[in-house]
């Protein structure tokens, strides 16, 4: 990870996005071709979500983000959408490793305060963030070491292989 | 202070003195993926420096999720997990033997084991006492590498299970009761440990069926003390020298405990689009069903057949609903077939599907048209699971998929068992 300051639109959903609403079972024989399964990420909850998308942009959420499948392609998908960041006041455990795992921020916070649209601005290193859009400023809860050095690394693979091992 | 059940299995593959919170490296003992994570693995697998597997004969590759291949696509992705399976020397079980976590129930796992798989319901062996749990990708593609990953050691929620279930009642209906009670994400990073007398009149068949919906609680297992019965599923596989007996401390240190009277259940449905959204049977009455599914790695084994083919016994299924019928095993299927309980099932009208997930998650062999209404014995209800967002599914136990499936509207399976 270069940059610890990120800066984008929120593009807010609600409570229990499961991960057959990130990317649908269905398009399971996709799963080998990411680019064409891309295409689909979000479509059941929010159709327009791909197009909408700028680089750099957030997905906030509510309670229990990405609950259910284990498929780490729901979480390369939203990568390749363009989001820098989720924030979420709640994750399920195994989304939560694979978005580590692919170097995908995923900061838990009330995100109560953030509106669909709002301007945010995160410093990943001092742990806030900033709606731009309405002035509010808020914390995030702090992100365990283990997983904090896969983040750091850019993701699971790229720390394996820099340092061999778990380094607890 | 004692251990829990995760805290003995942490500390014994770690190598230290885990306890709840800490976080440690421990040595996986089975680790595996399907069809529709596997090819991600191994291409992750291949990005880092690793080119060996480090223990192939304790990694496995199951081709269940979409068998046979419904397309190319898939076709390719087998053909990808067969090349990796014969490069490495890896166990590999093709299309046809049935569902992972059957399999690793019925061949691999023990008491006392860490087992991973690349999917969330590999919760399942905590039916037997093994520390079961689902990951991504990225985590199995370095236990292939490394043999062992990270945990953070669970917190525990201790579910006490007292008295008898009422005829017609059973482990489906004590988990989703559970998981109405505490929520989809109720024990979110948590472990489920099952105890108390009931559990020593629990069939493994109920157990893995109680374990393998831990994760729609939000856990990351749901763990059953080993025993007598255990020992004599272990010794049916051909495995009985796998058997120690596990159990927890009695003054281990829970962060819950909560208690559930087998005898005041009735039969549950959870209703769409969440698992959690969970009411009594006989309340949802005249709800039409268009299909039926009787099978997964929740309910696809052989007792769950046994209820399903006494109920439908001699009857038909209602003309507006179809059942399709997936046995969780190759084994399971010889067994229904030996005992009658397939001729039973195809006399009444249903569809038996090949071993393996079928209609479950929604590429084939019984995905959902618009408006249309399952009522499925699987794990997951949520909006899109089964191939159309426009589709509405609810879960149930055999018994209440069986009854619904001859009056073609929820019905509590009660009446037909008098």
């Amino acid at each position: 990870m270069t940059s610890t300051i990120l800066r984008g639109k929120a593009h807010k959903f609600g409570d229990g996005i499961s991960t057959d609403l990130i990317i649908p079972g269905k398009y399971s024989h996709l799963r080998s071709n990411l680019s064409e399964l891309a295409k689909h990420v979000m479509e059941d909850a929010d159709p327009s979500f791909v197009s909408k998308v700028q680089l750099g942009d957030f997905l906030v959420a509510g309670k229990n983000f990405g609950l259910g499948s284990s498929r780490e392609h729901a979480a390369v998908v939203i990568k390749m959408a363009g989001i820098s960041a989720i924030l979420a006041k709640s994750v399920a455990r195994i989304f939560f490793r694979n978005a580590i795992n692919q170097g995908l921020p995923i900061l838990i916070c009330n995100t109560d305060m953030i509106n669909d649209g709002d301007e945010l601005e995160i410093d990943l290193a001092a742990g806030t963030i900033t709606d731009l859009s309405s002035g509010t400023r808020l914390t995030f809860g702090r992100i365990p070491d283990v997983m904090l050095n896969i983040m750091r690394e850019g993701g699971l693979i790229p720390y394996i292989n820099k340092y061999g091992d778990f380094k607890l | 202070m004692g251990k829990t059940l995760s805290e003995k299995i942490l500390s014994q593959k770690s190598g230290t003195n885990a306890r709840a919170g800490d976080i440690v490296i421990a040595t996986v003992d089975w680790v595996f993926v399907q069809d529709t994570t596997g090819s991600l693995t191994i291409r992750q697998f291949r990005e880092s420096k690793h080119t060996t597997v480090a223990r192939p004969e304790r990694t496995a590759i199951f081709i269940d999720h979409a068998v046979p291949s419904p397309n190319r696509q898939f076709s390719n992705d087998h053909n990808f997990l067969r090349q990796f399976a014969r490069e490495t020397g890896c166990l590999f079980f093709e299309s046809g033997n049935g569902i992972c976590h059957q399999l690793v129930a019925e061949k691999l796992a023990s008491p006392g084991e860490i087992v991973v798989g690349a999917d969330s319901h590999t919760v399942t062996a905590g039916g037997l006492g093994a520390f079961a749990t689902g990951m991504g990708s990225s985590d199995v593609a370095v236990i292939f590498a490394l043999g062992k990953t990270w945990f953070r050691v669970p917190e525990t929620f201790k579910i006490n299970l007292i008295g008898r279930f009422q005829k017609a009642v059973d482990a489906k209906d004590l988990i989703l009761h559970l998981i109405g009670t505490i929520g989809a994400d109720g024990a979110t990073y948590k472990a489920l440990e099952f105890g108390g007398d009931a559990v020593s009149r629990l069939t493994i068949s109920q157990r893995l069926t109680v374990a393998n919906m831990a994760v729609e609680a939000g856990a990351k297992v749901g763990l059953f003390p080993s025993d007598h019965i255990t020992k004599r599923y272990l010794q049916e596989q051909g495995r009985g020298t796998n058997y120690i007996r596990l159990y927890p401390d009695e003054d281990a240190s829970y962060e819950q405990t909560l208690a559930i009277d087998l005898a005041e259940l009735e039969p549950m449905v959870a209703m769409p689009h969440s698992v959690d959204n969970v009411t009594p049977a006989h309340v949802l009455s005249g709800t039409k069903i268009d299909q039926v599914f009787i099978g997964t790695c929740t309910n696809g084994r052989l007792e769950d057949l046994a209820i399903a083919a006494k109920i439908l016994k001699g009857k038909k299924c209602h003309p507006n609903t179809r059942l399709i019928v997936a046995p969780a095993s190759r084994k399971v299927l010889l067994d229904a077939l030996r005992v009658g309980y397939i001729e039973v099932l195809l006399s009444a009208g249903a569809i038996v599907v090949p071993p393996g997930c079928a209609a479950c998650l929604g590429v084939h062999q019984g995905a959902l048209g618009d408006n249309e209404v399952c009522l499925s014995t699987a794990n997951r209800n949520f909006r899109g699971r089964m191939g159309n967002p426009q589709a509405f599914i609810y879960l149930a136990s055999p018994a209440t998929a069986a009854a619904s499936a001859i009056t073609g509207e929820i019905t509590d399976p009660r009446r037909f068992l008098e």
